[in-house]
């Protein structure tokens, strides 16, 4: 490895804690600060060794409160920002996550998800975190969550998460499991020319144009130019609710205006958002819904009853923030059942029932162990028997 | 009709005049504190643009949105972390974390010490009211031994934080601790603090006659300011550890001064890679 290079271009055998650090390599992330947390530590240690070569800042902060008020400054700043942790200190982000959705300052959270609640299982995976990533902060505001199946899409989904943190100004999560933060894969690297890169969308007015309101939306998509510190504008930044000029407007009327379009910038674009992986589901009667490691145990699964005769299929949510409603209410017409399985007690199978009025049947552990093919394979089964 | 002598004060043009009039009580000491931190950026020879104000989230946290500089009004307690992050990406910038005592010693003591090891090169000026103004008086981590406050209205138990000793002690570079009456020796504390590389801490003993004054028998504003009056001594060379202050005991002076002011390398996270060829 090259420690000079941003981008290490190349077919590897990576770790995928590994394969996101990589991804914010080449995404030109100039901005890591974070807090040593198992099992998304590798991350950190990776970028610790490979920024500052590049001149990118890493910053290992006093915990990870201070990593993500640190990540708003910085992606205020101008930087491409991110951190990696997981549910302990991905519950410690929340306070600031939300004033990133507030202040609208584009960054990455890399949340490799362990046993949890509290403490839990340091070193094993769960997927219980997916409701907090949604909700996790007080009040509405919109995120976008990548889970990623693979190491390479740990790669892959770190530079869109970039990508899509900056086109719509808003904090992008990839939320990971241990499984797939720890396991060795083949990640692709293209070539530097090749790697994606969205824009922040900037202001057209110079500074000390007393007509600019840098918090006024004049575009369709309801994202408002950014401005950085120190570029002359001159303008605040507010946790509290605030107008146009982006100075505090503690009422209902200015309230109401700013929470809506920030939700509507996302809600508004969910197909320019969405993504999702169909597998069999063409001729399908039971639709299984799965991400992250526990995807592919349902593929496995999905192969495994297909042998037998069983018409199943699999959505793969790679998007699981903003949830697929309408794919669900499209499966709803042609399938009989909906089989989710998670390593949680049942987080995305309560989305799924939101938009369906079919059997959802949940395949659950509570974390510890991967979610196995046969349980799986058992559930399709007996939904098979019953429907 | 009085005669209006001048349309305006060259002061003017570091505020928001947009935002006027402010939130702040009669009698309070942010104002003055303010005023003296408009100077200091009129006189510190940075330009404007290069000027970044954040705050946390209390009375003093609002002042940051008064200045026509660029200013981040953070979460409770997260602004030295947020300035931290604008230090680090644009190094050319002058970054002043204007914050409550509650703010900065409270919920964000951990951020303070942290940053005043690594030596981030910002400033602090902490507005130290004795108390959680915003919220209506409550104990925070300043209030004397005794003192009342409304969540301590038996009189606080709890020993307060000595400031200049605490950011001595814990690395920083410049401390400096004044009265919000001492505005021409805070300006100048602030100036200084402008010039130095690495983090620098100015307390600055700050009247707020609804929320301290008022639970602890200290009549009103007036009889506030002229404790401060009547009491301070300045001693640049006091022994920090002695600075611990009760505004309501006659018998101990406040200390006033510039206590430290000291060279050392300021944080950069990439001195490992420039200093390879050495
Ligand atoms: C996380 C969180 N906890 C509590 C509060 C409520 N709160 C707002 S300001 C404040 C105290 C501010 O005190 P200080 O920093 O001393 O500022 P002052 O108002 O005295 O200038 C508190 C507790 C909050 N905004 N956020
Ligand atoms: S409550 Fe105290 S600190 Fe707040 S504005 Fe009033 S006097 Fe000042
Ligand atoms: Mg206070």
């Amino acid at each position: 490895m090259s420690a000079e290079e941003r981008v290490l271009t190349g077919s590897h055998f990576l770790l995928g804690d590994h394969a996101c650090a990589e991804g914010g390599m080449a995404a030109g992330c100039d901005f890591f600060a974070g807090y040593p947390i198992t099992p998304s530590t590798e991350t950190a240690e990776r970028l610790a060794l490979r920024m500052p070569p590049v001149g990118a800042i890493f910053v290992q902060m006093e915990d990870e409160l201070a990593s993500m008020s640190a990540l708003v400054g910085a992606s205020l700043s101008g930087a491409r920002a991110m951190s990696a942790t997981s549910g302990p200190g991905f519950s410690l982000m929340m306070e600031n996550i939300g004033m990133a959705a507030m202040m609208e300052a584009p960054c990455v959270i890399v949340n490799i998800q362990r046993g949890a609640p509290s403490t839990g299982l340091p070193t094993l995976v769960g997927q219980s975190d997916m409701m907090q990533a949604k909700w996790g902060s007080h009040g509405d505001y919109e995120i976008v969550a990548y889970a990623p199946s693979s190491p390479q899409e740990c790669f892959d989904y770190v530079i869109k998460a970039f990508n899509t943190a900056d086109r719509w100004r808003i904090p992008v999560f990839v939320m990971a499991d241990e499984l797939i933060g720890h396991m060795t894969e083949r990640v692709v690297i293209p070539p530097a020319d090749q790697i994606p890169r969205v824009e922040r969308k900037r202001p057209r007015h110079k500074p000390g144009d007393e007509s600019f309101l840098h918090c006024l939306a004049e575009d369709e998509d309801l994202v408002p130019p950014i401005v950085h510190a120190g570029e002359g504008y001159r303008v605040n930044f507010d946790s509290l609710t605030h107008d146009e000029k982006g100075y505090p407007a503690t009422f209902a009327e200015p309230h109401d205006r700013l929470v809506r379009r920030l939700v509507d910038k996302i809600r508004l674009h969910v197909d320019q958002i969405i993504e999702y992986e169909e597998i069999f589901l063409d001729d399908a009667e039971i639709a299984i819904i799965a991400y992250g490691s526990t995807a592919r145990s349902a593929r496995r699964a999905v192969n495994d009853a297909r042998k037998e005769g069983i018409r199943v299929g699999l959505l793969r949510l790679i998007t699981v923030w903003p949830f697929p409603e309408n794919k669900v209410r499209e499966l709803s017409k042609q399938v009989k059942a909906f089989v989710v399985p998670e390593l949680n007690l049942g987080q995305i199978s309560r989305e799924v029932e939101r938009f369906t009025s079919l059997p959802v049947v949940g395949v659950n552990h509570a974390g510890g162990v991967m979610m196995a093919p046969d349980p799986i394979l058992d559930t399709i089964k007996e939904v098979v028997k019953n429907a | 009709m009085p005669e209006i002598v001048v349309e305006s004060h060259p002061i003017d043009t570091v505020f928001r005049t947009d935002r006027l009039p402010h939130i702040f009580c009669p009698g309070c000491g942010i104002g003055p504190a303010t005023h003296a931190y408009a100077q200091a950026i009129l006189e510190s020879g940075i330009p404007k643009d290069q000027h970044a104000c954040v705050s946390g989230i209390g009375c003093t946290a609002r002042v940051p949105g008064y200045m026509d500089v660029d200013s981040y009004h953070t979460t409770h307690g997260r602004s030295i972390p947020f300035a931290l992050a604008i230090a680090l990406v644009k190094p050319e910038m002058e970054v002043t974390v204007f914050s409550g005592d509650g703010d900065l010693f409270g919920i964000g003591g951990n951020h303070f010490i942290h940053a005043a090891r690594r030596n981030v090169d910002i400033n602090i000026i902490c507005i130290n009211n004795f108390n959680y103004g915003m919220t209506g008086g409550q104990a925070g981590p300043t209030l004397p031994l005794g003192a009342r406050a409304t969540t301590a209205p038996y009189g606080n138990t709890e020993p307060p934080f000595n400031l200049p000793y605490l950011a001595a002690a814990t690395g920083a570079v410049f401390v400096a601790r004044w009265t919000a009456l001492h505005v021409r020796q805070l300006k100048e504390a602030m100036l200084r603090a402008m010039q130095k590389k690495g983090f620098t801490f100015i307390e600055v003993l700050s009247p707020c006659p609804v929320g301290f004054g008022s639970p602890n028998d200290i009549g009103d504003a007036i009889e506030e300011v002229w404790l401060y009056r009547e009491r301070c001594v300045v001693n640049h060379d006091a022994y920090l550890p002695d600075l611990e202050i009760d505004l309501r005991r006659k018998d101990v002076p406040f200390v006033m001064g510039n206590f430290l002011d000291i060279e050392k390398e300021p944080f950069d996270p990439l001195a490992m890679m420039k200093n390879k060829g050495e």
